[in-house]
């Protein structure tokens, strides 16, 4: 029945931090991983900022989030990607950003990929539903 | 088309309650299906029947309660509400709060999937 699993994106495009979309989006992926659901995360706009490694939310009083997106592969959520040009417009780099998991065989580490427009615009027509956060 | 809806904000704060009603008024007229209503985000507060809006104005909670009646699953994600103080004893008929698996079911069931928010 594998062909029928249902290709489902999210997308996230604010900031981590002053509304609380971010946070409680990445706990619909979470949830939602757990269901027979293929499951894929693009980080575009201010959305790239949530993936930045070495955030402090002490000073905002606020839990903060980023300590989840290291167990992103342990929940099976693992097609994790980030728009190329949302990187470089606010000066990042794949370095950046935070370490989503390891790889099972070579305990490498797992960063979110680096994707342009057009691959991201490619893998969306693949979708059967997109979910903005 | 089988549609499904998730709607992000407050009411009256925000359009996007209108708007997705609005969306779905038309949608039925239109023949198509709605899979089900999903409330996230602040969004958990358009079923309370605690508000009391002008009686001129629109009462945004018995508007959802109505399409529920008509026999539309209307959702109140838990986790989302147990943070903001939306509890069963709150909300108004013809609703239920179940968790993000609701979400997920719609998600995969639906055609299409429309979010109305920020």
């Amino acid at each position: 029945m594998a062909e029928d699993i249902k290709k489902i994106m999210f997308t996230v495009r604010k900031g981590p931090h002053g509304t609380i979309y971010v946070y409680e989006g990445l706990e619909v992926k979470l949830i939602m991983a757990a269901y027979d659901a293929d499951i894929s995360v693009v980080f575009i706009d201010d959305g790239v900022y949530a993936l930045k490694a070495g955030q402090n939310t002490k000073e905002l009083g606020i839990k903060g989030f980023e300590a989840t997106y290291g167990v992103l592969v342990d929940y099976e959520i693992s097609k994790v990607f980030v728009d190329k040009k949302s990187l470089e417009d606010r000066g990042l780099t794949q370095d950046d950003l935070v370490v989503i998991g390891e790889d099972e065989e070579t305990e490498e580490e797992i960063r979110p990929k680096v994707v342009d427009a057009d691959e991201i615009a490619a893998m969306m027509a693949e979708q059967h539903n997109i979910l903005c956060f | 088309m089988k549609i499904a809806v998730t709607i992000y904000e407050g009411p009256y704060n925000h359009e996007a309650s209108d708007s997705a009603y609005n969306f779905i008024v038309a949608a039925l007229a239109k023949g198509h299906e709605i899979r089900g209503i999903f409330f996230y985000h602040d969004g958990v507060y358009n079923v309370t029947k605690l508000m009391e809006p002008p009686q001129d104005d629109r009462h945004i909670a018995n508007r959802w309660s109505e399409l529920g009646a008509k026999g539309i699953d209307i959702v109140v994600c838990i986790a989302a509400a147990k943070r903001r103080g939306i509890v069963d004893s709150v909300l108004v008929p013809n609703v239920r709060i179940s968790g993000l698996g609701q979400l997920t079911m719609m998600a995969i069931e639906a055609e299409r999937m429309v979010i109305f928010g920020d």
